[in-house]
């Protein structure tokens, strides 16, 4: 069972939700926001082993080149340029298609490994912690969350995804059960949640909304929910004292106030896991 | 010498595109021959390396001078290996953009801006 914590809006709570969430369901933490994975500031685990995240680039071998501009004709992504009797390769922007590969009469590109960044794997509180890092400086994420997510436990995970709706939110999304999209009673907030359920409507995954900085009973939110017909999972109110705790690094449930909202919100999530 | 400008229309009263990768067209205007052409720039609705793309259609048609506002990174790496001149101008008219050239009041390109015409930063 993959549940993915979602949100349209950056700073909703995605990962507050996903680190807290993970301990009270004892389930797995999976942090897919790889551009910035903070999950392992709250959980801390320890025992970590990393794992290199490689990708393919083309090399060229210039003693077979016959600068014939093949294969920066057929590059999708521009990643390849022809210039007088040299082709230059911009690495960053190569998706390790191999269509160059193919396309090259002259047997003049062969494909070499680059690591862009690391997937590292622990323990905190008898749960699994897993996340991806992305080296500082390379564009593309999705290699990192696809071997990531290869080979997940059979348990339950909690994939805590990079904000918005972009490819990076849209791979975390392929082998989910259940979304969870936290979002705040902001106009903002509101806005980027539709993008959201409009993302999570087109895999016909069920969700429910987490409201993080919940001002009152009735807001733009619980009526948005109501219309669109999309349970409320549970919130967590807005006040100093937990932004406070947050900001120290200590997990929410700690305190047994706190405590009691993501056990609502589990709760909850427990229920909506049923209806696949 | 042919002389590549980008630009946000097609004619000579057209404003000069500060944007290079994403600009709508090229102006290849010949001093030579005093002919000129107008065609769409390739960059233009590329998902990714829109300068690189657009520096490979300019080398492609031989050009020998870029007027443009900026280089990222990428482009820049192309055309000075090409050994293309650029040089930076402001949004005026393409017209009076040549005039400036060739007056020799233009200055020439020789670092690249920041990537993404410095897109959040």
């Amino acid at each position: 069972m993959n549940i993915a914590v979602l949100s349209g809006k950056g700073g909703t709570g995605k990962t507050t939700v996903s680190t807290n969430l993970a301990l009270v369901l004892k389930a797995n933490y999976i942090d897919c926001d790889v551009e910035e994975p903070n999950g392992f500031i709250f959980l801390k685990p320890s025992d970590i082993n990393k794992k290199e995240v490689e990708v393919e680039n083309p090399f060229i071998d210039y003693a077979k080149c016959t600068h014939c501009g093949d294969c920066s004709n057929v590059c999708q992504f521009n990643a390849l340029a022809r210039v007088k009797e040299c082709i230059i390769l911009f690495e960053k922007l190569c998706h390790s298609c191999g269509v160059c590969k193919i396309v090259c009469k002259h047997g003049a590109i062969e494909y070499e490994k680059r690591t862009i960044g690391v997937i590292e794997d622990g323990n905190s509180n008898d749960i699994q912690c897993k996340r991806g890092v992305l080296n500082v400086g390379e564009p593309m994420a999705v290699p990192i969350i696809k071997e990531l997510l290869k080979n997940l436990n059979s348990g339950t995970n909690i994939l805590d995804c990079s904000p918005g709706t972009s490819c990076n939110v849209v791979n975390t999304l392929q082998n989910v059960d259940l979304a969870v999209l936290v979002t705040e009673p902001s106009e903002f907030g509101l806005h980027d949640l539709k993008m959201a359920v409009e993302l999570v409507r087109k895999f016909t995954i069920p969700m429910g909304i987490v409201i993080n900085k919940n001002t009152s009973d009735e807001n733009i939110i619980t009526k948005y929910c109501r219309e669109e017909n999309i349970p409320l999972l549970g919130y967590l109110p807005y006040r100093r004292d937990i932004a406070k705790q947050y900001s120290t690094g200590a997990m929410l449930i700690e305190n047994k106030e706190y405590r009691s909202f993501f056990k609502n919100i589990a709760k909850n999530v427990k229920e909506a896991s049923l209806w696949n | 010498m042919k002389i590549a400008i980008s630009a946000t229309g097609k004619d000579i009263d057209s404003l000069l595109d500060m944007r290079f990768g994403r600009c709508d067209f090229f102006q290849i205007h010949d001093s030579e021959s005093e002919e000129f052409k107008v065609v769409e720039n390739k960059g233009q609705s590329s998902g990714g390396g829109s300068g690189i793309a657009a520096s490979q259609q300019l080398i492609d048609e031989n050009v020998n001078v870029i007027i443009t506002g900026n280089l990222g990174p990428n482009a820049f790496k192309i055309i000075e290996k090409a050994d293309i001149k650029s040089y930076k101008c402001g949004n005026i008219s393409i017209k009076n953009a040549l005039e400036k050239f060739k007056n020799d009041e233009l200055e020439e390109i020789i670092i690249a801006g920041l990537a993404h015409n410095a897109m959040g930063h």
